[in-house]
């Protein structure tokens, strides 16, 4: 099958689809409750350029996964807990497999933590809930997520840890390097103080896209990977190279580059499995952290 | 072995280092019948003086596949390819890594070097796979609630197979899948299964009905005396820990959240 070529720089490898281990969702496409400056998908209550997805097109790619052996199923957004269909397509998906969401934690009510509690509780498989949180206190969150919403997820965590969750934290890293430690140590505190005992804290690098382009700084074109690069390396670390992202408008190759031209690959999953030529900016931070979208890999503390 | 009585068939994985384990695990099984006795890789780490166990698996005719640990070994690799992602994590899988590479003689490790990566065989009729991690990658860890069926009859159909057994993630689980095929990880005979017991595990498969089983069994050993070589051989006191509480103490960020919530920490 021949497709058009995506971007414009011919000597970026080619990345094949190895295996499709993780199927991803963007289930609450760009909208969301929350603004974040950081967000390389410029996600906020009006953008719609991707949709919710409704239950009815995540059914029909949940039974289209399971020939082609799906490990992990994987729901983003956006805030997919906006998505009106999402307890039902959790309690669809973890009848087959391991779920994941990931969610800003801000839109909890007690009846929908019950809820995801009773789903997670009649699965084989394990519901993993991440919240994610860019600072260890209002001072540092809310400047970058807006204002009140530290308390406001902090609220959510603790909901869900009293619910018998034990959520995975994920932190964009805006500060130094050189500061993980402190941030991590001082987070973990926090966490116990609210009653989270043994929190589960990722680090995660920030995207120069969308928001995070404007905030920090775009990609330079140093920051491409290249045939070389690729010598040596082992490309499991590629989300790319075991994943696919469906969204309301067909199949992208990442969760990160929804909004590439050139990202979306096919409307079916069968279709989306060809090679994807690795030439945008984000390849470069992949390439350089790792395995940083899936629920091992980021940043802990010795 | 006539066909009408397969006979049955011992598998454990994850030794560790654990020689007083292993010896009460072969004990258990020469009172049981068995005619033969496979160990799916990872003869070392956590545990002390990693030469012991050599001899008793030579000795008893344990026909052995490489794990992770033991490819490290043999290759000389800087690490042990456990597949850790975190920081705290990896410091510890370094300490024990670092202890069983000076601990393993030349001999062994050349011993190391002939395992194989899978070993395949029929049992009832059935086509049997043992591996490490997968059959696809030696440190895939395939923990029960992350492990879909569709996934697992997958496996079975891309690598012709009837049953298929792994290891590496330390934690005993089986799944019968559809069309008579069957699933096993045999968790770790080397350490306790983060559910508070000092006990271990291996694994009998046998036959019945025409249906091959997986039977798990415990084995009691003195870890108390293993917890005292360990620490005489200034092994972490969070690995002796494990051994006496049975709750494990390290290598947890890469449990998923079903798992996660059964351990204490
Ligand atoms: S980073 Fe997450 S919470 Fe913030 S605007 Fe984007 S999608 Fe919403
Ligand atoms: S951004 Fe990352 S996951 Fe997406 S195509 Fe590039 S390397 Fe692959
Ligand atoms: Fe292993």
């Amino acid at each position: 099958m021949t497709r058009p070529e995506n971007g414009s720089r011919q000597d970026a490898p080619l990345q094949q689809l190895e295996s499709l281990d993780e199927l991803w969702f963007q289930a609450g496409g760009t909208l969301c409750n929350l603004s974040c400056n950081h967000c390389f998908i410029s996600c906020h209550p009006g953008n719609d350029n991707f949709g919710f997805m409704d239950l009815e097109t995540i059914r029909r790619y949940l039974q289209e996964s399971q020939a082609l052996g799906v490990k992990e199923y994987y729901f983003t957004g956006g805030e997919p807990f906006l998505n009106r269909d999402m307890l039902q397509v959790l309690e669809e998906t973890l009848a087959i497999g391991p779920a994941t969401v990931l969610t800003n934690g801000t839109v909890f009510t007690p009846s929908s933590i019950k809820a995801l509690r009773a789903i997670s509780e009649q699965s084989l498989y394990s519901l993993e809930l991440r919240v994610s949180i860019d600072g260890y206190s209002p001072q540092t969150n809310d400047p970058i997520r807006g204002e009140g919403t530290f308390e406001k997820a902090l609220e959510g965590v603790r909901m869900l840890v009293e619910a018998g969750f034990l959520p995975i934290i994920t932190m964009a890293q805006t500060w130094p390097e050189e500061e993980n430690t402190r941030v991590f140590e001082t987070f973990v505190t926090t966490l116990k103080e609210t009653g989270y005992q043994r929190p589960r804290i990722k680090i995660l690098p920030t995207l120069h896209l969308g928001m995070e382009a404007e905030r920090s700084r775009p990609y330079s074109q140093a920051e491409r990977i290249s045939e070389e690069m690729m010598e040596g390396y082992d490309s499991n670390q590629l989300l790319c190279s075991r994943s696919r992202t469906v969204t309301d408008r067909g199949v992208a190759v990442c969760p990160l580059l929804i909004e590439t031209p050139g990202a979306h690959l096919g409307d079916s999953l069968e279709d989306a499995s060809g090679p994807f030529r690795l030439d945008q900016g984000a390849c470069y931070t992949c390439y350089v952290h790792g395995a940083i979208c899936s629920n091992i890999g980021g940043w802990g503390v010795e | 072995m006539s066909s009408s009585s397969p006979g049955k068939i011992a598998l454990f994985g994850g030794i560790y280092a654990n020689h007083l384990a292993l010896e009460a695990a072969l004990a258990d099984m020469a009172t049981r019948n068995i005619t033969g006795i496979y160990c799916l890789g990872d003869l070392g780490a956590f545990g002390p003086n990693p030469d012991k166990v050599y001899p008793l698996l030579k000795d008893h005719g344990v026909k052995t596949l490489a794990g992770n640990y033991d490819d490290s070994l043999a290759r000389d690799l800087p690490d042990c390819q456990c597949g850790y992602t975190d920081p705290r994590d990896n410091h510890f899988a370094r300490l024990s890594y670092q202890y069983t590479y000076r601990n393993t003689s030349e001999e062994n490790r050349e011993w190391l070097r002939s395992l194989p990566g899978e070993i395949r065989f029929e049992f009832a009729g059935r086509r049997v796979l043992l591996c490490h991690g997968s059959p696809r990658r030696q440190n895939e860890f395939l923990w029960s609630s992350t492990t879909p069926t569709h996934f697992l009859q997958k496996l079975c159909k891309d690598y012709a197979a009837d049953v298929i057994a792994v290891t590496h993630t330390g934690l005993k689980w089986q799944r019968e899948l559809p069309s008579n095929k069957l699933f096993i990880n045999t968790g770790a005979l080397g350490r306790p299964e983060n559910d508070g017991s000092r006990e271990t595990w291996y694994t009998i498969l046998g036959e019945e009905g025409g249906r091959i089983t997986a039977e798990f069994i415990p084995v009691s050993y003195d870890s108390e005396a293993l917890a005292i070589e360990m620490r005489a051989e200034g092994l972490p006191e969070e690995f002796s820990e494990t051994i006496e509480s049975g709750w494990w103490t390290t290598c947890l960020e890469i449990l998923p959240a079903k798992e996660r919530l059964l351990g204490r920490y």
